[in-house]
């Protein structure tokens, strides 16, 4: 049987590589939004161990809200990701100071 | 022991295909290293018992979610080689924060193995029931205990999706749309009227 630790670190490498996708693709959007992805992925994957490991189903539940969640996120995301790119021509994220924020 | 040699297969694998996901020059092959990515990951998921998620991992997100990346990627015409321009910069303090935050993750979990944290226990009013199946005890908990918020995760969705179309829809002015309005309320008198031309009238050539 595979002990929980083995669970926990694939998921915690998991999240610190969307984590560094995040710092070295920061121009890139679509592939912050993946990074996105695979931190959720991992906080996934914790879940379902825990839940599993616990022997409590209510993790795995959690983890279909995560999903949801994930999804709808992003939907939105792409979704201003089209228009921004209809109004601009480029994604590059570095340069998004119309708002002066 | 077949156990140990997929837990390990599954997770290289889903490793591997995450940092090749963040590398690859191409956002079209990130996005296939990322559903490979999320196979790897169901089948972690499969080896801990929990089928239900693990088939929803691979049809909501393989099947709708990188499916839209992969659209989103290939409509855009973007030129990626110049949004890759900060790359070398930033991999040092990239790297140091990853190394730091993976660090500080290994402190915890070691901290656990030690013995100085507990983790709760559960009350078992979300065991699993016994002899039913994974899918059939989730359904149980999601229909009874969790109802209301399975209903908001629903209008979750329904409020992405309604703001998804608002926001990439645009009016467009260079076609002719059909005004349905204007269709019923024309009525056939004042849609035709009947001449009677004159022998040679009524054509010109």
């Amino acid at each position: 049987m595979i002990g929980i630790e083995h669970y926990v670190v694939v998921s915690s490498i998991l999240f610190v590589l969307g984590v560094l996708g995040i710092f070295l693709n920061r121009k890139n959007v679509i592939v912050i939004l993946m990074a996105i992805e695979l931190i959720l992925l991992a906080v996934n994957i914790n879940l379902v161990a825990f839940s599993s490991y616990l022997g409590d189903l209510t993790g795995q539940v959690f983890a279909m809200f995560v999903l949801t969640v994930a999804a709808g996120e992003a939907a939105i995301g792409l979704a201003i990701l089209v228009i921004y790119f209809r109004g601009r021509g480029t994604i590059a994220v570095d340069d998004v100071n119309r708002m002066k924020g | 022991m077949i156990h140990v040699f997929a837990f390990y297969l599954f997770a290289v694998l889903t490793i591997g295909s995450g940092a090749v996901t963040i590398l690859a020059r191409n956002p079209v092959h990130s996005v296939l290293w990322l559903i490979l990515a999320f196979f790897n990951a169901a089948g972690l998921m499969v080896l801990a018992g929990a089928e239900f998620i693990a088939m929803l991992l691979v049809i909501v997100y393989v099947g709708a979610v990188a499916v839209l990346f992969l659209f989103v990627v290939m409509m855009l015409d973007i030129d990626f080689a110049e949004l890759r321009a900060g790359f070398v910069k930033n991999f040092p303090l990239g790297i140091l924060i990853a190394i730091v935050l993976l660090a500080e993750i290994v402190l915890g979990l070691s901290a656990y193995r030690a013995g100085a944290l507990e983790l709760g226990t559960p009350d078992g009013s979300a065991a699993a029931i016994a002899g039913a199946s994974n899918i059939e005890s989730i359904g149980a908990l999601l229909y009874g205990r969790y109802l209301f918020l399975f209903e908001a995760a629903g209008i979750i969705l329904l409020v992405a999706m309604v703001g998804a179309i608002v926001l990439t829809h645009r009016e467009r002015t260079d076609t002719r749309d059909q005004d349905i309005a204007k269709q019923i309320a024309r009525r056939p008198d004042e849609a035709t009227i009947n001449t009677r031309p004159d022998i040679g009238k009524g054509i010109q050539l």
